[in-house]
């Protein structure tokens, strides 16, 4: 009951709140009373929000803050003692030959594998953007690699690009496009595409249903009044139906590359980072530098350093997107 | 690829926008781009199955033929032998070591992933619900907190929650300072509670929930009904599409997610799926069959959701006003 008419008493309150300043310097001394006050009477909503408040507080407020002390330490578990470093950890990180090499083979499996999802998913998406009988059925089948679950994509791939049995090796074999066959994940200078093909054909499905869903937004009179003007259909596709799709390509992007960064599984599945270090990615090393090494500490600064140069693309890519939008 | 959500959100669009289907392009002269259209995504599309269908073809076949050269697309000498030995059940050749866990780990897995599903929409809902609609201090900075961290990559919070899970006290042979033992790792509490909250679901939650009329929840305070009881049955009920949405792609993700067992788990009693189907391929045990009726077995349950919910969730989301 008591619940009940507080809660009555708070509506009012409500409408005219949102008019008020809650910044806390714009409030008369007095006001501290009152918000303790009003803190006390709307004590029921802390309770809604506690348990979600409190894992979120521990897993993931405290855990930035606590990754972020690790950093200045060497950190192992199996060692007692975890001398404070200062900023050993990082200066370790610039001479690390490891560490760039995973920027490296990150921004490679990123370069490659982002944009060819996207242009691979973008024709799909134009062509299946016809009236087409077969396309409820045809965009399933392009979409069914997304819902499958990474690991099992990665074991049947690992399968078809087996050098002795793998179906990769046969059809080309049988098709004299190669003359003997290919190591693929084992060879260093094949296991990186191989990789990314295999990447591709998992995200395909995904750019191809952001790139239908922004085609059948774009207003019917463009295309006619483009029509009108005499354009061709290449020059419809070209100066109205890509510049129309702007806001999904970048979508795309942001999204293409935040996951590309965190690539891990297929890493772990498919090649453990081999042959010589040529597939370790950045995810895949701070992996081994925690769960290997057990050298906490660094693999954390590893991880800061991912989140630094994702926060850098992240806000070059909110610029593009504003720009888009202008 | 990387965020369920943001392919739940297209896929809603992409779903209502079929309905008025036909687009006009190639209105005039309709035959020849719609031959050449199946020209290119026919073959297309084979392409995109034809993995799977060999994943299939293999999981009926003896680990001898799998091996075959040239490849069987179409089992020779079909056989249940593989799903047998996945389920227990004991076959003529039974092989040891391959059966061991794995029902087990499949049980694990539905275990996990409902836990999670179940405590993230309740978790979730209760958080967005205060959000929506209810006015006390601290509100808008905490849930600022909550947004800015969707920015945040998890694996930046992975060690961190590695060592917070190994000390948490007297759990896992811990003492009340959280020392002397593995504490959450290697358990159900470590696979499900880091996973139980989610900024993102929070937000599209709240982002439903705004547009609740709040005559609805004062009509129901003023019949008596508590807060508890206002959330319950007024505002769930009414949340009904933007739940499901949530519940679906929570679970989906929680079931595919590899990574995180990976770090915490080490017992094979305590092995999700696709932690248990990976480690198998990455120690090179030889039972291909029995991995590939795994793997099998380990896609049909998020494939039989995203069949069975996709309308659904198309419904939910346009709901949800995430269209823009």
């Amino acid at each position: 009951m008591r619940t009940m008419r507080t809660n009555v008493g708070a509506r009012p309150d409500r409408t005219s709140g949102r008019a008020r300043p809650w910044a806390a310097g714009q409030r008369p001394a007095k006001g501290w009373r009152r918000t303790l006050w009003r803190m006390a009477r709307s004590w029921d909503a802390y309770l809604f929000l506690a348990p979600g408040l409190l894992l979120f507080s521990v897993f993931t407020l405290f855990a930035l803050g606590f990754a972020f002390y690790l950093t200045f330490h060497e950190w192992s578990i199996i060692q007692p003692d975890k001398p404070f470093v200062g900023l050993g950890n990082y200066r370790d990180l610039l001479d690390d030959e490891r560490f760039r090499r995973s920027v490296y083979n990150t921004a490679y499996f990123t370069g490659a594998s982002v944009p060819l999802t996207m242009m691979v998913g973008l024709v799909v998406a134009l062509l299946l953007n016809q009236p087409l009988r077969a396309r409820g059925i045809l965009r399933v089948m392009y979409f069914l690699p997304v819902v499958t679950p990474f690991v099992v994509v990665a074991i049947i791939w690992k399968w078809l690009y087996n050098g002795d049995f793998g179906l990769f090796n046969y059809y080309l074999l049988k098709a004299n496009l190669i003359e003997e066959p290919l190591l693929w994940l084992a060879d260093k200078n094949l296991a990186m595409p191989s990789i990314i093909l295999m990447s591709v054909w998992a995200g395909v499905g995904f750019s191809m249903v952001v790139y239908l869903a922004a085609l059948q937004a774009v207003p019917e009179e463009l295309y006619d009044a483009a029509k009108v003007d005499g354009a061709g259909a290449w020059a419809r596709l070209r100066y109205v139906t890509i510049p129309m799709l702007r806001p999904a390509t970048l979508f795309l992007m942001v999204m293409g590359i935040i996951g590309s960064f965190q690539i891990f599984t297929q890493i772990f599945v498919m090649t453990q980072g081999g042959p010589v270090d040529r597939t370790t990615t950045m995810m895949f090393y701070i992996y081994e530098a925690a769960f290997k090494f057990y050298e906490m500490g660094y693999a954390s600064t590893l991880a800061y350093a991912l989140f630094a140069m994702l926060f850098v693309f992240t806000l070059l890519q909110l610029r593009l997107y504003r720009r888009a939008y202008e | 690829m990387t965020s369920p959500l943001g392919a739940l959100r297209v896929r809603g669009r992409a779903g209502s926008a079929d309905r008025r289907t036909g687009s006009g392009q190639g209105r005039g002269r309709r035959s020849l781009p719609v031959l050449l259209a199946y020209a290119i995504l026919v073959p297309g599309a084979l392409l995109f199955v034809a993995p799977f269908a060999w994943l299939v073809s293999a999981s009926f076949q003896h680990v001898g033929d799998i091996f075959s050269w040239p490849p069987q697309w179409i089992p020779e000498d079909p056989t249940l032998d593989n799903y047998k030995t996945f389920f227990g059940i004991p076959t003529e050749s039974t092989r040891s070591g391959a059966s061991a866990d794995v029902l087990r780990w499949f049980a694990n897995s539905v275990f996990v992933a409902s836990s999670i599903t179940v405590l993230q929409l309740f978790f979730n809902a209760m958080a967005a619900y205060v959000f929506a609609k209810r006015t006390f201090p601290g509100r808008d900075t905490i849930f600022l907190l909550f947004l800015a961290t969707l920015m945040v990559p998890p694996q930046i919070t992975l060690i961190p929650n590695y060592l917070v899970l190994k000390h948490i006290p007297l759990f896992g042979g811990n003492d009340i300072l959280g020392q002397g033992g593995h504490g959450w790792l290697d358990s159900y509490y470590g696979l499900i509670l880091p996973g139980s909250v989610s900024a993102f679901g929070i937000f599209l939650l709240r982002q439903y929930m705004l547009t609740i009329p709040d005559e609805l929840l004062d009509a129901a305070r003023v019949d008596g009904a508590g807060e508890f009881r206002v959330f319950w049955r007024v505002v769930l009920p009414l949340s009904g599409p933007a739940l499901a949405a949530t519940a679906i792609f929570t679970f989906i993700y929680a079931w595919e997610d590899f990574l995180w067992p990976l770090i915490i788990i080490s017992s094979p009693e305590h092995y999700t799926m696709p932690l248990g189907l990976a480690l198998f391929v990455v120690k090179n045990r030889t039972a291909w069959d029995m991995l590939m009726a795994g793997s099998v077995v380990a896609t049909i349950p998020v494939l039989v959701i995203f069949m069975i919910f996709q309308r659904h969730f198309i419904k939910g989301i346009s709901l949800s006003g995430l269209k823009g």
